[in-house]
């Protein structure tokens, strides 16, 4: 059985003290041990940013890609490696702006791996510009006189896309956090994990503070039922997406490995010349 | 009379059948033996729009079609006043209805009723196969070789459809018995006396099934024209393989997706055109850097932008080769017939796995869509090789926060061995990064140096090793003329070839079929021995002459042939052109 030790790397990450990361770093670790997982039973697909740069910090497989594409490259890795987990992280930059469009289609497409976003609502590794999570008003390098822009609602598009499992955690909530992570990695296809992961630099309004005193855990919300997609929108709607927890789940929809039968037949691993016979069948199509 | 070949052709509007009326000939012809060339011209739209399908069909090996028609199935106007102009002295034109009374050029031309005959024995939707009738009774094709590939083609469609489709077949074939018996056989081909067994298929679905009989079992694709059909050929056959074609978002994702599989341990490919090749630049320098393999397959259309999507081009050789930014070593491979696309996308994932990078299989809509008679791939030439990869069992214990030293130094060929994710002690990192040894981020310079070299050299190492990089004819020490093509052109720079080797000028012909790595020192012992170089290519910047002259020291004068109307280039224009050069 793996420990926590086993996960770690002795790198030290070039993250700022008291970057939201670190906890979201620790959950991975503990949840991957508690999930009983040895470390190359496991693999870590990052993107661009101080978030990307997550794969370098745990001991385990770890491919850090290009901004916006962990999500693609995740989906290749475990459709040709299924006995591996996956786990793609990234920022909300990576996963909002520029790989939203992949982010939005790996929840239809449902893929049996977890997605791990860090949201601090501003961007951090180029020094501070603006993100498609910022609030109305916020001021930044790119954003002088404050966001003009709306900021995108992930939650409201990830059940829009059809999400089948959809959480919500905070960095400082770290038991809650890797409970949340041991879920997203058990549920059988897409799991989305946003986690409200604060910048201490570049954002001085979307503090820990301001996250503590607005989050509401869905467990304290009288008759949540994560279940019914109508109702979750309702809230996330109601609480403006500042909600955590397990927020909606849907084990009805099967993976897109059990649709595709590649649950059932996937010879991705075997690379090797067709057999004979094969061979001629595919032959005979041409005559 | 008895010819050795007949280039027919069928010509109206998209939606009028065209294409299986060509099809369902061509299947009668290739169970004889015959060997056969087809080739579609159509616009960007599903319904309208003149389109034609051109069928040779010769006695002997083919590989492109003629300029000139011998035998012309009319059914719209604009047929009138293009292809049936460019008939030969023999040609003779079919035309539906009233059409044929437009017709002002010299080729014998008669008015058929295709649609009255369909409409009369079967429905209007049917005068495609009115026209086969015709043909048959031209060509010398039985009824009875037509009825089996009739029947299998409708079956689906329950027994009423197949009977209306023979019965307009025998009242196509008895209208010329009847009303022009002049016709009958006068087209027709000698019988063949050796019936190979051949295959008849799109270079697409060549490079499609290159890349399933190499193993490959993840394609992820983003539909483009002239691409595909790779896709619609994979995603028929690879389930029963237990693999997956997957169409998703964009050419972003699939080509990253590719990345992310054989990454995983899979061989994995993506198959796009100009427009999805500029997106996929950024995909192709993340798999030069983490030294993944890839294969690309990229079928050329006229550029720039959406450019002439259904049209012909090779200007995306610079492309192929730079589109990517950074030093990146990468393969780009340009097979010129339809049999080497086959060949050269299987082996594409060898090379791919055993030097560890992106490896793009360069060909163009003529080579893509065009349809040919080929032998059948020889099972017992193909071998797969996979390269340096580490299993288990030779990999020493590890414990974090040991790595495995994927990018290892260590090596005199630039190749280091890789693991498959999820192999014990194996763990290892990878990064877009310049890396360390282990795959760590470094800024390092003697590492980034040292990197750098080992990611080139690999491709030094291949330029050694690589025994197709061109294609020769020359058998002429002192040539005349040397002609270098690439893709597509093969077979019409060879007809050219023969007519002035017949005409006493000594030519040399050099299909150049590796553009990068460059094989420079091999080409140009060629240049050397020739009085005169053409180059001859299908853009307006002469890019494959100006990487001949980048490549070669002290290069020779070049003259250049260059085609960018969108049409593919025909044997009867090209002798033509080389003689002014000469």
């Amino acid at each position: 059985m793996a420990t926590l030790q086993d996960f770690k790397n002795n790198v030290k990450p070039n993250w700022c003290p008291g970057c939201g990361d670190y906890a979201v770093q620790m959950a991975l670790q503990k949840a991957a041990v508690q999930l009983g997982m040895k470390p190359y039973e496991l693999a870590l697909v990052c993107g661009i940013g101080c978030s990307g740069r997550l794969s370098g910090y745990i001991y385990a497989y770890g491919m850090h890609t290009t901004h916006g594409r962990a999500l693609p490259f995740a989906q290749g890795l475990k459709i040709a490696n299924p006995e591996l987990n996956v786990i793609a992280c990234g920022g909300d930059g990576d996963g909002m702006a520029i790989g939203m469009g992949h982010t939005f289609h790996a929840i239809r497409r449902n893929i049996n791996l977890t997605y791990v976003l860090m949201d601090n609502h501003v961007y951090g590794l180029t020094k501070g510009q603006t993100s498609p999570r910022s609030d109305l008003g916020f001021k930044t390098k790119t954003t002088p006189t404050g966001n003009i822009e709306t900021p995108v609602s992930t939650l409201e598009m990830a059940l829009a896309a059809g999400v089948t499992f959809l959480a919500q955690g905070f960095s400082p909530q770290l038991q809650e956090l890797t409970d949340l992570i041991v879920a997203a990695v058990k549920h059988p296809g897409f799991s989305l994990v946003n986690v409200f992961s604060p910048c201490v630099t570049f954002n001085k309004v979307n503090t820990y503070e301001w996250f503590k005193d607005k989050l509401v855990d869905v467990k304290d919300i009288a008759e949540y039922d994560n279940s019914d997609k109508g109702a979750v929108l309702n809230q996330v709607l109601e609480h403006e997406g500042l909600l955590t927890g397990l927020l909606h789940q849907n084990l009805k929809k099967p993976s897109y490995e059990e649709l595709s039968g590649l649950s059932k037949n996937n010879q991705m691993q075997s690379v090797k010349k067709l057999a004979p016979e094969v061979f001629d069948k595919l032959v005979k199509n041409f005559y | 009379m008895q010819i050795n070949e007949i280039t027919w052709q069928a010509a109206g509007q998209q939606g009028e059948g065209l294409e299986s009326l060509g099809e369902i000939l061509a299947s009668a012809l290739n169970s004889f033996g015959y060997y056969l060339y087809g080739f579609r011209q159509f616009s960007s739209r599903i319904k309208g729009g003149h389109t034609n399908y051109k069928l040779r069909i010769a006695t002997k090996a083919i590989g492109t079609v003629n300029k000139q028609c011998d035998l012309l199935i009319a059914l719209d106007k604009d047929t009138m006043s293009n292809e049936a102009l460019a008939m030969t002295e023999k040609g003779v034109i079919l035309a539906d209805g009233i059409l044929a009374q437009e017709y002002e050029g010299k080729a014998r031309c008669f008015a058929i009723p295709f649609t009255d005959i369909a409409k009369q024995y079967g429905s209007q939707q049917q005068k495609n196969i009115a026209a086969l009738g015709c043909t048959a009774a031209v060509i010398g094709l039985s009824e009875e070789s037509l009825i089996g590939i009739l029947s299998e083609k409708f079956s689906g469609k329950g027994a009423s459809v197949v009977n209306a489709n023979l019965a307009v077949l025998k009242a196509g074939i008895e209208y010329i018995k009847k009303e022009a018996p002049s016709l009958i056989n006068s087209l027709a081909l000698p019988e063949l006396t050796q019936k190979e067994k051949h295959l008849f298929l799109l270079g697409n679905e060549a490079m499609g099934f290159g890349a399933l009989s190499a193993g490959a079992k993840l394609m992820a694709a983003y539909p483009i024209t002239p691409a595909s059909e790779v896709m619609e050929y994979v995603v028929k056959n690879i389930k029963q393989l237990g693999g997956q074609m997957l169409q998703v978002e964009d050419e972003i994702a699939s080509c990253t997706m590719a990345i992310g599989a054989s990454y995983g341990g899979a061989r994995a490919f993506t198959a796009t055109s100009g427009p999805g090749l500029s997106l996929m630049a950024e995909a192709i320098g993340l798999a030069a850097m983490t030294e993944n393999p890839l294969v690309v397959i990229n079928s050329q259309r006229g550029g720039p932008s959406t450019g002439l999507p259904t049209k012909h081009e090779q200007s995306d050789v610079f492309a192929a080769i730079y589109n990517t930014h950074g030093d990146s070593a990468k393969i780009v491979l340009s097979p010129s017939t339809i049999e080497e696309a086959f060949y050269d996308t299987f082996e594409a994932f060898n090379l791919a796995e055993e030097y560890q990078c992106p490896v793009i299989v360069l060909a163009d809509l003529q080579l893509s869509l065009g349809k040919q008679t080929i032998p059948v791939p020889v099972y017992d030439k193909m071998e797969i090789r996979r390269g340096k990869i580490v299993g288990a069992d030779s990999l020493p214990p590890i414990t974090a926060p040991e790595y495995f030293p994927r990018y290892s130094l260590a090596t005199t060929d630039g190749i280091s061995p890789r693991v498959i994710p999820g192999t014990p002690n194996g763990i290892c990192l990878g990064t877009g990064l310049e890396h360390d040894e282990s795959g760590r981020p470094t800024e390092a310079k003697a590492m980034r140096t040292k990197q750098t070299e080992k990611r080139l050299q690999k491709m030094a190492t291949f330029l050694r090793k690589y025994k197709n990089a061109l294609a020769i004819d020359a058998p002429y020490k002192e040539a005349d003329v040397l002609l270098i093509g690439m893709t597509a052109t093969r077979a019409c720079i060879e007809e050219t070839v023969d007519t002035l080797r017949s005409e006493g000028i000594k030519a040399n012909h050099v299909q150049v079929r590796l553009l990068s790595p460059f094989p420079a020192e091999e080409i140009a012992s060629y240049l050397r021995q020739a009085k005169k170089i053409i180059v001859i290519e299908h853009n307006a910047t002469a890019q494959l002459a100006n990487l001949l002259r980048m490549h070669i020291e002290q290069c020779p004068h070049l003259e250049n042939i260059l085609q960018y109307d969108g049409d593919i280039m025909y044997s009867e224009q090209l002798l033509k052109l080389c003689k002014e050069v000469l």
